[in-house]
């Protein structure tokens, strides 16, 4: 087996999904790639529920997705498991290693030790990769990382067994089977991909969900200020931020890595209508990093009374109509 | 975004990791940039921590009088809520909200809190003697 390789990515299970892939030999795959063949653009308020006693967002598809939709989508079965026993969980960790298959581990952000302080929060989707032990010592790749580094033995089983929202579980998943693709299966997928992510961001059976979930949020955003009073709000607010801005994924980053991905279908399909709609994702990348400047001008407390609620609101609202109109096209898009 | 517009801030990245960028290059084609933060995400850090030190006083004002345990101050201290602590100490969701409250504190058995003390890596005594910490 070969020597694995760190790669550095903007998102931990696009990452996680790339260095695996690559390592089984997949050459063609990187961040971009993944993350558009695994339909990973999404938008989702979640109902009746509190993070750290604020609004819960995603803006990206639901944990584990990506990695998933993309190895099927090139015919590489996945192995995955989970564990009551942090003894059995060790164990069959232990097996995988030592047969020098690096592997994806879901794992919680609180306990990490190389993770900055500031960031570590009681938050369990995170992903690393474990390529292999020296001692002790288990060797990391971390996606997000620009190095490689190590976790104790000890470090790491408690990071497997966090606890809370979306515990982890030991959770523990690798691609099984290496295929080999060409061109053909490539350009399928893609297109496969992108009609999905379109299918998904229009049409999701929810209010709180897809396009329709941003403007969801800004009808909430309109009314935190009386509803909530300003310190509240604020709060609430900078959460929005967080959750955009979960390391790596720098201001509608999602937004950004997925106009990455339209320009290069639009090259291997030979199609500049593509192009176009990468411009559209760029513009709303850039869209959703005013609204956060907009957010952070309101807790920073530069920003006061209800116009600047509206305004971020508006600037939401500009954004779903926005990824809307160029989901649409990208929907009635005749590719191949 | 441009090369130019990535954001070179100062923050709780530093000494620690940059984050990863899709960014247009001259030739208007993506390619990737590294940031060693963005003071706008860094502010909601600063007010998310700030909200967690002013949940921590407000508990310790509440344990102090009687109104929640002082399982509840560690509760927040270590940035955990109920399902959190739920899943570390074992007890159900329903047992650790009760042993929030002031009133049951002093139900509570030896081997109980001795389980929400490792999980909180503390003594009994600190979990006992919040009042003289």
């Amino acid at each position: 087996m070969s020597t694995f390789k760190h790669i550095q990515s903007a998102h931990c299970e696009n990452g996680v999904t790339v260095s695996l892939l690559r390592h089984q030999g997949f050459d063609f795959i990187d961040e971009p790639l993944a993350f558009g063949i695994g339909s990973g653009l999404f938008y989702i308020h979640l109902p009746f529920m509190a993070l750290n006693n604020g609004p819960a967002i995603s803006f990206r598809t639901m944990p584990g997705y990506i990695f998933n939709r993309t190895c099927k989508a090139i015919g590489v079965v996945v192995d995955r498991k989970k564990f009551r026993s942090k003894t059995e969980a060790q164990l069959f960790l232990d097996q995988i290693v030592e047969r020098g298959i690096p592997v994806g581990c879901q794992v919680g952000v609180y306990h990490l030790p190389y993770f900055p302080p500031a960031y570590r929060f009681h938050f369990n989707g995170h992903n690393l990769i474990v390529y292999g032990r020296s001692g002790d010592d288990y060797l990391i790749s971390d996606p997000v990382m620009e190095e490689t580094t190590t976790l104790s033995r000890e470090d790491l089983e408690k990071v497997r067994f966090s606890q809370g929202i979306l515990a982890p579980k030991g959770h523990i998943y690798y691609p099984k089977s290496t295929l080999k693709v060409d061109d053909e299966l490539i350009r399928k997928v893609i297109i496969k991909g992108i009609k999905r992510n379109a299918r998904d961001m229009l049409y999701v059976p929810a209010t709180f969900a897809g396009v329709r979930g941003i403007n969801h949020t800004a009808s909430k955003i309109r009314k935190w200020r009386s509803k909530l009073g300003d310190r509240k709000a604020g709060l609430y607010l900078g959460q929005i931020v967080r959750m955009q801005e979960e390391i790596g994924t720098g201001g509608g980053g999602f937004r950004f890595i997925y106009a990455a991905f339209l320009e290069q279908a639009a090259e291997r399909l030979g199609n500049d209508k593509l192009l176009r709609s990468s411009e559209q994702f760029t513009k709303a990348g850039d869209l959703w990093r005013d609204s956060a400047l907009q957010m952070a001008g309101i807790y920073k407390g530069r920003i006061t009374g209800q116009k600047g609620f509206n305004e971020c609101a508006d600037l939401m609202n500009e954004i779903a109509a926005k990824e809307k109109s160029a989901f649409k096209e990208l929907r009635s898009m005749r590719l191949k | 975004m441009k090369k130019e517009e990535v954001p070179q801030d100062e923050g709780a990245l530093e000494n620690f990791t940059r984050e990863l960028y899709y960014i247009k290059n001259n030739s208007g084609k993506y390619e990737t940039g590294l940031s060693s933060g963005w003071e706008v995400k860094g502010a909601a850090l600063d007010q998310a921590w700030e909200e967690i030190e002013r949940r921590v006083k407000d508990t310790i004002q509440k344990v102090e009088s009687g109104v929640l345990s002082p399982i509840a101050y560690f509760m927040e201290l270590k940035l955990m809520d109920p399902v959190v602590l739920a899943g570390y100490s074992g007890f159900s969701k329903r047992k650790v909200r009760r042993h929030l409250k002031g009133k049951y504190f002093n139900k509570i058995s030896e081997a109980e809190l001795k389980r929400y003390a490792d999980t909180f890596e503390i003594t009994i005594d600190e979990l006992k003697n919040f009042s003289k910490g």
